[in-house]
């Protein structure tokens, strides 16, 4: 349910040309490379097309003053596209930063190591001397220019009083560096230089993955305030009519409202009829009919003519200005979760510091050794080095989204992977969601193909949903032609031939003598008001959705369904799918509210919805999933967004999602175990940089590898169990 | 000793020209698409990597 305004998100540049940047799930190989480059590039004023394969991605660069048509060239290519966020877009000058801290950390430790293990395998005092001042002057500036990125951190936290996982890195490391460096002016055997850049080495791999996986700034509100333009044309009680900002009209002001156009402010109809889709509401993209009198709300779209609206509050009072408060408050009730890892940080610092502080103490007291006691306590704080801590959670979550990214989930965020592990309940929405956003037709076989072109032909001069079914249907050659065709609001198309009337629309109007079965939802065709056709539509369930749920089901959670529609369709639809907990015509208000109070009693709830009436339900709920083809708005909103139109990667991301808990439990109890195993050894004095060296190295690769089985598990069958679904695009160019 | 220092010295420099030419790859997009890049050797046209700075 995407409308042309809400695509407004593409980087513009001064000489009205810009970039955009699609998402094409269906590209595999150099074939679809070439063709979507090629394809692309042919159009007229396309200076550039660039493909990237790792994330399904294109970016084009371009001319001139509108967009040319990429979406429709791409699926005329025979790939599905949409477009993709900007803020996804933008070069993330952090992340690079990370990878020039941990490019020179590495490049530091590789070649410490090898003066190191000259040292460790017997130098005489002289060479390992030099080595040990060699690999002062390595460390040192690494430790300057890689170290930064702790320092920063811990130096922000204690600024503001608060403590967090760098803290006791940057002490541990500074003191390291400051014992090693001051052993080498002594001349003394032991220095910590390898180990201390090792430490960085693997706490940047952690870092840096972990900021890859953090997720982008939500941009979901910013999104809600750009669907209704700044101004609105207001006409004065003079008739004099002037553009006015919308945040200054007040109650009582008569608003001019354009077809196509959003409604600016809550109000009233004064003049004119018209068809409005209030999908922010209700989630349903079909149109429903509004004459003088009927009260419109702020956000919902004016589709066929233009209206006089008479406000009756004003824009920060108004149903758009509610719902952007309820996304707030729940974007802002989200970020009280504490990530796994932060929590661990928690306990992590004080027993550490507490730990080497005990041992200088201890040592102190009996061997009355201040520089003795010291190294010690040094060797404590490197041996309890929270590395394999800090790879255990970005490692797996990596390893994951990768893996999600081949079923087809993008992943917006890590820690929503640990968010969805835990739920138990999954909230449906259904427009969009489990059907399709589409109506289809559904007693095609009993109309004559004569009726059907006939009806297409008349639709073919309407935009409502069940004109482009037809359409979409009916042969394109019809004999007649039409003198005279009109639009009538909520009402359907009249079309004359001659002296004929032809009549598509609502049974009511379109056929004075009544037809057969006499049911109200159906759309009539009718010449000269004797019915000639009926047309049944209905929204189809979406591609896997009674496996889906099904399957969700049987792993245990409760199946809930939350929508906007209307009691009939949403009860046939649960039954379909066998829900049985569902609320029909609920407002995004109420949408709220049941969310709260799921999690309030304890559950936590992952809610999969596509609407603007979703998003801020999407925000309450524990963890969201939103498909591709939903609003912009939607998909801002949502951790993971759905590629294909295959609900069963909802159960196959729960599971990926739970295995991954299960590793990241795995990972951290082997990183205390091994702490727990090391710190008698460094208390009581054996560790030695080499010992400290093998034990840092040792853990940070158990705990990758530990990752790296999430790639492994139930790969195999679930590749044979897809092969068959996979359809290659260029195939169907093949033969030409 | 002296052939030790020689070694060392000229093993950093070694090292070093590694880590530049990885900043200069990383620099140049590199490494932003490596499926796409594996791939990318079965077209058959000029193929020309993205200007950075575009």
């Amino acid at each position: 349910m995407t409308t042309p305004q809400d695509r407004g998100l593409r980087e513009s540049r001064g000489d009205g040309g810009g970039c955009s940047v699609l998402s094409v799930p269906d590209m595999r190989c150099f074939g679809c490379i070439g063709k979507i480059e090629a394809g692309l590039t042919a159009l007229d004023g396309v200076r550039s097309a660039r493909a990237n394969l790792g994330i399904r991605r294109v970016t084009v660069h371009w001319d001139g003053d509108c967009e040319p048509p990429f979406i429709d060239t791409l699926d005329g290519l025979g790939f599905k596209a949409h477009e993709h966020q900007p803020d996804l877009a933008q070069p993330d000058e952090t992340l690079s930063r990370l990878i020039r801290a941990l490019a020179v950390a590495g490049f530091a430790t590789g070649n410490i190591m090898m003066l190191s293990i000259s040292v460790w395998s017997g130098a005489d005092a002289g060479t390992r001397e030099i080595f040990h001042w060699i690999s002062a002057l390595i460390a040192v500036p690494t430790l300057a220019y890689s170290g930064q990125v702790f320092f920063k951190s811990a130096w922000r936290a204690l600024r503001r009083g608060t403590t967090n996982m760098d803290v006791p890195i940057s002490v541990g490391v500074l003191v390291t560096f400051l014992m090693s460096l001051s052993d080498t002016l002594r001349g003394g055997d032991q220095v910590y230089f390898d180990a201390g850049v090792m430490l960085l080495f693997f706490l940047l791999i952690g870092r840096t993955l972990d900021h890859a996986m953090q997720e982008k700034a939500r941009n979901a509100v910013a999104g809600l305030s750009r669907l209704i333009p700044p101004k609105a044309m207001i006409e004065h009680p003079d008739g004099t009519r002037a553009p006015l900002a919308v945040d200054r009209i007040d109650p009582g002001m008569r608003v001019i409202i354009a077809a196509g156009a959003r409604i600016p402010v809550d109000g009233t109809v004064e003049e004119g009829a018209s068809e409005i889709d209030r999908s922010i509401v209700s989630g349903e993209s079909l149109p429903c009919a509004v004459a003088p009198g009927d009260t419109l709300l702020a956000g919902t779209l004016n589709l066929t003519s233009p209206l006089t609206l008479r406000a009756t509050a004003r824009a920060g009072e108004s149903y758009l200005a509610e719902i952007r408060r309820m996304l707030e408050e729940a974007e802002a009730g989200r970020s009280r979760y504490r990530r796994i890892a932060d929590r661990a940080a928690r306990l992590y610092s004080p027993v550490v510091h507490l730990a080497a502080l005990l041992t200088f103490i201890g040592w102190f007291t009996i061997t009355g050794e201040v520089y003795h006691a010291l190294t010690i306590a040094v060797a404590v704080l490197i041996i309890t080095c929270p590395c394999a801590l800090g790879l255990a959670v970005p490692m797996v979550q990596t390893v994951a989204a990768r893996r999600l990214l081949e079923e087809g989930v993008l992943v917006r965020d890590g820690a929503a992977m640990e968010r969805l592990a835990t739920i138990d309940t999954v909230v449906f929405d259904k427009t969009g969601t489990l059907t399709s956003g589409h109506p289809h037709l559904v007693n095609g076989p009993t109309v004559s193909q004569e009726h059907l072109d006939l009806a297409g032909a008349i639709a073919a001069y309407s935009r409502h949903p069940y004109s482009t079914a037809l359409t979409a249907i009916a042969g394109t050659q019809s004999k007649i032609t039409f003198d005279h065709i009109e639009e009538i609001a909520g009402s359907g198309v009249l079309a004359r031939s001659g002296a004929v009337t032809y009549r598509l629309g609502r049974s009511d109007w379109a056929a004075s003598v009544g037809h057969p079965d006499g049911e109200k939802s159906s759309t009539v065709l009718s010449k000269d008001g004797e019915t000639l056709a009926v047309f049944e539509f209905e929204h189809l369930l979406q591609v896997g959705a009674d496996k889906a749920v099904a399957t969700l089901r049987e792993a245990g959670l409760r199946i809930e369904m939350l929508s906007g529609d209307a009691r009939l369709p949403v009860q046939r639809v649960a039954a379909q799918l066998g829900i049985d907990h569902w609320v029909a015509g609920a407002t995004p208000a109420a949408k709220i509210e049941h969310l709260r109070a799921l999690r309030a009693s304890g559950h936590g709830v992952l809610m999969v919805g596509d609407g603007l009436n979703d998003v801020a339900a999407l925000a309450a709920a524990s963890v969201s999933m939103a498909p591709v083809e939903a609003a912009d708005i939607g998909r801002a909103a949502a951790d993971f967004v759905l590629v294909r139109e295959d609900l069963n990667s909802i159960p196959r991301t729960l599971q990926i999602a739970r295995r991954s808990a299960h590793l990241v439990r795995q990972n951290f109890a082997m990183a205390v175990g091994y702490n727990a195993l090391a710190i008698p050894f460094a208390v009581l004095g054996y560790v030695s940089p080499l010992v400290a060296a093998l034990a840092m190295s040792g853990s940070s690769l158990l705990v990758t590898i530990n990752a790296l089985r999430l790639n492994g598990s139930g790969r195999m069958m679930q590749r044979n169990g897809r092969s068959d679904r996979v359809v290659h695009p260029p195939a169907q160019e093949r033969t030409a | 000793m002296n052939a030790t220092i020689f070694l060392i010295i000229i093993s950093l420099c070694l090292g070093a020209a590694g880590l530049g030419a990885f900043f200069w790859s990383l620099k140049h997009t590199q490494y932003d698409d490596l499926d796409g890049s594996a791939e990318r050797i079965f077209l058959d046209e000029h193929d020309r990597p993205l200007n950075p700075r575009h």
